[in-house]
């Protein structure tokens, strides 16, 4: 099985002798509010998938079910837009019997962090190699403006009008947190530069890569990264050549931190944020086992499997 | 346990009171019991009893008799653990009626057994008589109220000392009455000395030869005991079967089927009475080329299963009623974006938490219509432990072919049971077709249906050219979203035709016994068995009764309104909740109905009676029998 399924993988003309362009993987035109962070985003990501030069068709989308989660339907390539937080599974489901394929995962925080935690905190034990983006805009988007683990305290929606109750869930010191976390990275749609080379970094890195994208909505919070986008002073960007390098971001920011993502420690003390933000690769580790890799069991041929049947069924003869 | 002296060298007590002269007695067949607390091996006994019988060329059913806990309180009668065995010259196809013989380590469980009329009225008891005389003054008056309870009747009790026997060879009784008691009863029955001590051999494989030869050491003495203490034989003559058979429960049945449907991945969440096909297949699958990946919940199982099956490796997720419920969206999700996807429900008692070890057959509404949207798929049930097998590559094939969802559902009794069936013969033909990764021809969509079929040609991740976003959202059949009336309902249509395509291909069911008569019984599930022999026993009385059996629950197979015009009555027999009609409480617009009797009704427009119970255990052919005659359309006590 296996070798004819690769035979016809290495026969796809497309995938060894094309060129890719940022236009092969341009689908609908994507619908989301005009200043939605979620456009800068994707673009960033085309560019990624042009850089990378994947094939659109060995590139799967997988989301669940938020505005973030149109995200597979205006990239070309495979997609699967499930349900509301179960993309992951969806997605290690994908990746677990077909390796060969890119998977990329794409999740707003209520998504993430809420309604589908039991799948984040435990993909980052199971450690796939794929990429997990976490589009967090501290708000439910797509429902209307209700409250979010990540939603910060005070903040008024439709659910909490008089300010969410509960202090925000850090996602990056939870990820942190987990045995086998692997590469955990933070960025923001407002530095389409930084998302792509966090994103690049992100594909390149053997594991499960979550990234979360700091991402503004026009609509519904706004103002809650508003100071940031408009004062770079708030941003600690973190440096290290093993991290995000962008060189044209220098400049830019001022306040920098090298941080070796070796570090788990000190990955766990940055992730707290003390007025900061800070945005760069908190932590890099491939030395865990990736999941698919600890599951791969050689493939069998129909007359193997047949063989090795009959002699199972004969341990029941009577 | 210290190391015993080979058996030869051990004084032989037995042979110092005068051997017994025997009367064999010779029957069709005779269904026996093993109980005691759990922990002390009664099921491996009687597991290893049952094998050796299919091995010597009996049919065999056995059942479980399981506590729900793990280390129940000893000597307690919702302790009792073991194994009912039914024995028979010919197939056996269900646990029957009642024991004919039972072997109790403690009083406690025996009574347990009775309380539950699990009896004969003229059962053999043997039973371990140390607690008669025990030190503790109450085991002794637990001892003595039992018998008291157990008394005025016809069983006939032989009085074992197992204790006392079993501590000549070992210091703890405990852990070898089993082997003791699989000794009498391979004495009592006259079962292959060899095969038992082959049997006993199996499961020491991965211990110290030590152990076996002190396991071999009590069944000889339980042998030679009953040789010289028990005055009677029961022969159930065997007939050699002209093929090959095997003996295995559901759950290994379902391991072993998903496999020679070639499926690769079995995601599940562990729960009773479903984990046992894991255990089995995460022991054997990566030989195969498989993997039983455990989810951190039986939502994520599903989803692991869909997205394999979406990356063109049909998987299936395996549990039972609490875990179907989780499921529920999943399985939705499946069925919107075509995604082929077998998912086993192995039912145990319900709502809720309910039974979690014991069985019932009360997923079934739930299973065709739990989900909330109009979410069209196949339902199927095997009714075997043969079918159970097979199902499983039948399920793959359809889901394949239809881009749907297909539920298996399966129970307790089927799960733990064993039955001996003909060995299946495995084929290429079964085995899921490789992946083709060819590039999707020019123009064609993920959801070009056949507008009169409903089916559609399936695009997996890696062809060139193929690039499609598969999404629970309403879609056209390019998979783009889309909401007006006109996408929304053809979307309806075309996973709706599936089903009718499919009920076309399918065969009217088989009636069991004349075409015509006065009442016909319909079943599905587990209970084919009970619900045949039932019916054959009321046909010997004059009833004129036959029976059908269902195994596609959705789509429902055909001609079934026209069966069941032929007959003076129909009626359900289920094992799943029904309000009783002769309670006066309830008029035929409040009564709640069995399952299948629901959807029978809606289907065939024909008045479907059913009669239906909920007993955690599975359903007697007497039972159904005695259900049978009150049943009569006329003459009847109704
Ligand atoms: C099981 C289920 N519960 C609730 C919803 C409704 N729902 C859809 S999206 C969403 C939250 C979206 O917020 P987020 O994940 O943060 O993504 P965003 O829209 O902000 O990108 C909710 C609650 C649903 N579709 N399914």
């Amino acid at each position: 099985m296996s070798d004819l399924c690769c035979s016809l993988l290495s026969s796809t003309p497309d995938s060894e002798e094309r060129e890719w362009t940022i236009s092969d993987y341009e689908a609908a035109l994507a619908r989301w509010c005009p200043g939605c962070g979620d456009h800068a985003i994707l673009a960033a990501v085309q560019r990624m998938l042009e850089a990378e030069q994947l094939p659109p068709e060995q590139t799967v989308f997988v989301s669940g079910i938020g505005c973030a989660s149109r995200f597979p339907h205006y990239v070309r390539a495979y997609g699967f837009h499930g349900i509301h937080g179960r993309a992951l599974p969806i997605a290690t489901g994908v990746k677990l019997r077909r390796p060969d394929l890119n998977v990329f995962v794409v999740m707003g925080d209520g998504d993430c962090c809420s309604i589908g935690a039991a799948h984040w905190i435990h993909s980052i034990r199971y450690n796939l190699d794929m990429v997990a983006l976490m589009l967090d805009n501290g708000v439910y988007g797509l429902t209307k403006n209700q409250t979010s683990p990540t939603s910060p305290r005070g903040l008024p929606s439709n659910t909490q009008p008089r300010g969410a109750i509960l202090p925000p869930l850090n996602p990056i010191s939870a990820t942190l947190g987990v045995a086998n976390a692997s590469f955990v990275a933070q960025t923001a749609d407002w530095l389409p530069a930084h998302v792509f080379a966090t994103l690049r970094e992100a594909f390149r890195h053997h594991g499960f890569a979550f990234v979360r994208v700091l991402q503004r909505c026009p609509k519904y919070t706004e103002n809650i990264f508003s100071t940031l986008v408009h004062d770079p002073g708030l941003v600690e960007l973190m440096v290290h050549p093993d991290g995000v390098v962008v060189p044209e971001l220098d400049r830019m920011f001022k306040n920098k931190v090298q941080h070796d993502p070796a570090d788990l420690d000190a990955a766990r003390r940055l992730a707290v944020s003390d007025g900061n933000v800070r945005l760069g690769v908190f932590y890099r580790n491939e030395t865990h086992p990736v999941y698919e890799e600890t599951r791969a069991v050689p493939a069998r041929s129909a007359g193997e499997k047949l063989a090795l049947l009959n002699t199972e069924l004969d341990r029941y003869a009577v | 346990m210290r190391i015993a002296a080979p058996a030869a060298l051990l004084p032989d007590k037995a042979s110092e009171t005068p051997a017994a002269v025997a009367t064999v007695t010779t029957l069709p067949g005779h269904t026996l019991e093993v109980v005691s607390d759990s922990g002390e091996g009664a099921q491996r006994c009687a597991q290893i009893f049952g094998t050796v019988s299919a091995k010597m060329g009996n049919g065999i059913w056995t059942v479980e008799i399981i506590p729900a806990e793990i280390q129940p309180p000893p000597r307690h009668p919702t302790s009792a653990s073991g194994n009912r065995v039914r024995i028979g010259t010919g197939a056996v196809t269900n646990w029957g009626d009642a024991a004919d013989l039972i072997v109790a380590f403690n009083e406690q469980a025996l009574l347990q057994r009775f309380r539950l009329g699990a009896l004969a009225d003229d059962a053999i008891i043997l039973i371990e008589d140390m607690w008669a005389t025990h030190a503790d003054p109450q085991i002794r008056n637990a001892w003595d109220d039992a018998m008291e309870e157990l008394g005025g009747r016809s069983f006939r009790f032989i009085n074992v000392p197992m204790e006392e026997q079993c501590l000549t060879i070992v210091d703890n009784a405990r852990l070898g009455k089993n082997m003791f008691a699989l000794g009498l009863l391979t004495c009592i029955y006259g079962r292959d000395l060899d095969l038992v001590r082959d049997a006993i051999a199996q499961g020491f494989l991965k211990k110290a030869k030590s152990a076996l030869q002190t396991n071999l050491d009590l069944f000889e003495l339980g042998h030679r005991w009953a040789e010289q203490h028990i005055d009677f034989r029961i022969a159930v003559p065997a007939v050699k079967p002209d093929r090959a058979m095997v003996a295995m429960n559901g759950n290994q049945a379902i391991a072993l089927g998903s496999i020679a449907a070639g499926m690769e991945l079995c995601a599940m969440y562990p729960i009773t009475p479903a984990t046992s096909a894991s255990h089995y297949l995460s022991d054997v699958f990566e030989k195969f080329g498989g993997i039983v990946h455990q989810a951190e919940d039986e939502i994520a199982a599903i989803g692991v299963a869909l997205g394999s099956s979406f990356a063109g490796k049909v998987a299936f997720t395996i549990t039972s009623g609490p875990g179907l419920a989780l499921k529920t969206e999943f399985i939705a999700l499946a069925i919107m974006t075509e995604t082929p996807l077998v998912l086993v429900d192995v039912q145990r008692g319900g709502p809720s938490t309910g039974l979690p070890t014991k069985v019932e057959q009360s997923d079934l509404l739930a299973a065709l219509y739990g989900q909330p949207g109009d979410a069209p798929h196949v339902v199927m049930a095997p009714a075997t432990m043969e079918e159970c097998f097979l199902c499983m590559t039948t399920a793959r094939r359809i889901a394949e072919a239809l881009r749907t969802v297909v539920i298996v559902l399966s129970d307790a009794n089927l799960a733990s049971g064993v039955q001996r069936f003909p060995r299946p013969e495995p084929s290429e033909h079964w085995l899921a077709q490789p992946l083709d990764l060819a590039p999707v021809r020019d123009g064609l969509r993920p959801y070009d249906w056949d507008p009169q079929r409903g089916v559609s040609p399936r695009i997996v991740p890696g062809q060139p050219g193929g690039m499609f976003t598969a999404t629970g959202l309403s879609h056209d059949e390019a998979s783009h979203v889309g909401y007006t009336p006109d996408v929304h309902e053809r979307g309806c249509q075309m996973r709706s035709r599936k089903l009718a395509l499919f009920q076309q291909m399918l065969e009217p069911p088989a009636v069991n016994g004349d075409p015509t008569g006065d009442l016909l019984v319909v079943g599905w599930g587990s209970t084919l068995g009970a619900i045949e022999e039932a019916v054959e026993r009321a046909r010997q009385e004059g009833l004129s009764v036959s029976s059908l059996h269902l195994r596609f629950l959705s789509p429902l197979e055909p001609g079934l309104k026209e069966i069941f015009q032929r007959f003076g009555k129909v009626m359900t027999i289920e094992i799943n909740y029904s309000d009783d009609p002769t309670d006066p409480f309830f008029t035929s617009e409040n009564r709640r109905r069995g399952q299948l009797c629901w959807l029978l009704r809606a289907h065939t427009l024909v008045d479907v009676d059913c009669w239906t119970r909920v007993p955690g255990e599975p359903l007697r052919p007497g039972q159904i029998l005695q259900a049978i005659r009150e049943s009569m359309p006329q003459g009847g006590s109704r």
